[in-house]
C-alpha cells in the first residue's frame, strides 16, 4: 500500500512540474510560433500544387494545371454558389472533385482527405487577396 | 498506321460527319461569308493546338482527339472548299512520335494541303527532328494568289535552356510542356531565323500583303505563361515597311486581337481545352490588348465549349476571322479599314459586351 501511494505521489510530482514548465497561455504567441505555422500551411500549399501539376490525379494523365495554370479560372472565392448546370449550391471541393471524375477521368477525393485540403489550400493560396464574393457567378 | 488507329477514325469521323449533316448548321453559316467575286480573295481554315496525348498502349485523351477530329470533319465539310489549311502547332502534348503519328493520322484525313507551324509541345523532346520528318521545315515561306506567308517557328529559346539545364530530354519537354511552371523559359525567333527573314522579306514588294504565322503571339501579353515572344519587337520592325502586315498565332486557347501601328495580330482557337485570359490570375500585371473582347467564359461541362478552330478570309489583303465555336455563338474579327484595326462584328462595342465575356 505504502508503495503504491508513494508511486501516485511521485507521478503526481512529475506531471505537476512538467506542467509547471510549459506552461502555454491560449491566447499568446510569438514571432516564431507564426513563422513555423506559416511553414506547415506553405508545406500543404506546396504538397497542393504538386498534386495540381501532378498526372497522376486521374487515370488518363491530364492534370489541373493543363485547364488552369496558377489555378486561373477557378473563382475559389465564388464558393459556395450555386452551380446551374448541377442544380444546386455547391462547394469548391465538389467542383475539385467534378474534374477529377471528369476531364481527368479519375476517382473523387476523399471531402475531407489530406489531398483535398492541400488542392483547396493552393488554389486559395493563388487566388489570395481577393474579395469574398460567395455565389457570384 | 495501326488498324486500330485507322479503324477507330473511320467510325469517329464518320459518327461525327453524321451529325453535322444532320445539323447542318454550321459550314452553312461559314458559307454565306464565304462568297466575294473578286478572284483574288481566298479563304483558308485554321486548325490549332490539339495537344494529342498518349495515356499508353493505345490509348489517347480521349478528350482531346474528339477536338481535333471535330475540326478536320468540319474543314471537309466546307463548301466552296478552303485552299488551304493551317495548323498552329501543339499537335501533341509531350512531343512523342506516338502522339506526332496519332496527330498526323486524325490530320490526314482532310482533303486540302497543310501547312504546319511548330509549338513548344512537338518541339522540346526531340528538338523538333521526328516533326521535321513528318511535316517538313521548321520555317519557311510561300506565296498564294498574290499574298506572301511566312511560317515562323517562334517557340525556341536560350541555348543554354535547351541543351544544357536539363538531364533529359524528357525533363525538358516537362518543363517546357507546363504553361505555368516557373522554370519554363521564354520563347523567341532567334537571330539566325530572324536573319533568314529578313532575307526573305527583302524579295517581297512593299504593297504585297504579308502574314506571318507562328505558333507563339509575336507580342508581349503575359511572360509567365509565355503569351510572349522575347524578340517580338525585332520581328515587328521588319513588317513595318509594309503596307498590309498581319500575324497570326496559336498558342493561347483563346481569341485575342491586336493592331500595333501597321501589323494586325489574331490568335486562333484551340481544338483542345481553353486557357483563362492572364488578368485572371490575381497575382501578376498582363496586358491583354484593349481592343480583344474575349471569348465567353468557358462552361467545363460542356467538353468543347471554348474551343474551336476558325475559317479566314483574305478579301482586302487582311483577314477576316470567323471563329467556329462548339457550344457558343461564332464570332467573326474582321480588319475594319475604316478605324485601322481589327473588330469584333458583333460585340465591339462596349454597349453590346455580354455578362460571359467578364473573366475574373
Amino acid at each position: 500500500m505504502w508503495r503504491k501511494t508513494t508511486v501516485i505521489g511521485a507521478v503526481v510530482l512529475i506531471l505537476g512540474t512538467g506542467i509547471a514548465g510549459i506552461v502555454v497561455r491560449a491566447d499568446e504567441f510569438k514571432d516564431e510560433d507564426l513563422k513555423r505555422w506559416e511553414g506547415e500551411y506553405m508545406s500543404v500549399v506546396t504538397y497542393g500544387r504538386e498534386l495540381w501539376v501532378s498526372p497522376k490525379l486521374g487515370t488518363n494523365g491530364v492534370a489541373c494545371a493543363q485547364c488552369h495554370p496558377n489555378a486561373a479560372n477557378t473563382h475559389p472565392e465564388t464558393y459556395p454558389k450555386f452551380q446551374q448546370q448541377l442544380g444546386k449550391v455547391v462547394a469548391l471541393r465538389d467542383m475539385i472533385n467534378w474534374c477529377i471524375m471528369n476531364p481527368l477521368e479519375g476517382e473523387p477525393l476523399d471531402l475531407d482527405g489530406a489531398d483535398m485540403i492541400a488542392i483547396e489550400a493552393y488554389v486559395h493560396h493563388e487566388r489570395r487577396g481577393v474579395e469574398l464574393a460567395p455565389g457570384k457567378h | 498506321m495501326s488498324e486500330y488507329f485507322s479503324r477507330m477514325n473511320r467510325r469517329e469521323f464518320l459518327k461525327t460527319t453524321g451529325a453535322l449533316v444532320a445539323a447542318s448548321s454550321l459550314p452553312v453559316s461559314m458559307v454565306e461569308l464565304a462568297f466575294a467575286d473578286d478572284r483574288q480573295n481566298f479563304r483558308f481554315a485554321y486548325i490549332s493546338d490539339a495537344h494529342i496525348q498518349h495515356i499508353s498502349g493505345k490509348d489517347f485523351v480521349r478528350n482531346w482527339d474528339r477536338g481535333l477530329i471535330r475540326a478536320v470533319a468540319e474543314t471537309n465539310l466546307l463548301d466552296p472548299e478552303p485552299d488551304f489549311v493551317l495548323f498552329g502547332g501543339d499537335l501533341a502534348q509531350l512531343g512523342t512520335k506516338a502522339e506526332l503519328d496519332h496527330g498526323a493520322e486524325i490530320m490526314s484525313a482532310l482533303r486540302q494541303k497543310v501547312h504546319y507551324v511548330m509549338g513548344e509541345h512537338d518541339y522540346y523532346l526531340d528538338l523538333g527532328e521526328y516533326w521535321s520528318k513528318l511535316f517538313g521545315p521548321q520555317y519557311y515561306s510561300f506565296d498564294h494568289k498574290g499574298v506572301h506567308f511566312v511560317v515562323l517557328n517562334s517557340i525556341l529559346t536560350y541555348d543554354e535552356w535547351t541543351h544544357e539545364r536539363w538531364p533529359t530530354a524528357e525533363q525538358r519537354m516537362l518543363e517546357m510542356a507546363g504553361l505555368d511552371n516557373p522554370n519554363g523559359s521564354p520563347f523567341m525567333v532567334g537571330e539566325k531565323q530572324r536573319e533568314w527573314l529578313k532575307t526573305d522579306l527583302e524579295k517581297v514588294s512593299k504593297d504585297v500583303p504579308v502574314v506571318i504565322v507562328s505558333h507563339s503571339p509575336i507580342q508581349k501579353i503575359y511572360k509567365g505563361w509565355n503569351f510572349w515572344t522575347d524578340d517580338a519587337e525585332e520581328v515587328q520592325a521588319m513588317l513595318k515597311p509594309f503596307e498590309k502586315a498581319t500575324v497570326l498565332y496559336g498558342h493561347v486557347h483563346q481569341i485575342q486581337y491586336n493592331q500595333i501601328d501597321n501589323i494586325t495580330f489574331h490568335s486562333v482557337m484551340a481544338t483542345a481545352w481553353p486557357w483563362p485570359y492572364p488578368q485572371s490570375y490575381a497575382q501578376v500585371e498582363s496586358y491583354l490588348p484593349k481592343l480583344t473582347v474575349p471569348m465567353n467564359r468557358a462552361d467545363p461541362f460542356f467538353e468543347r465549349d471554348a474551343t474551336g478552330w476558325q475559317l479566314l478570309d483574305l478579301a482586302s489583303g487582311k483577314p477576316a476571322v470567323h471563329y467556329n465555336l462548339y457550344n457558343n455563338t461564332n464570332r467573326t474579327v474582321a480588319y475594319n479599314p475604316k478605324t485601322g484595326q481589327p473588330e469584333d462584328s458583333a460585340y465591339q462595342d462596349e454597349s453590346r459586351r455580354i455578362a460571359p465575356q467578364i473573366h475574373f
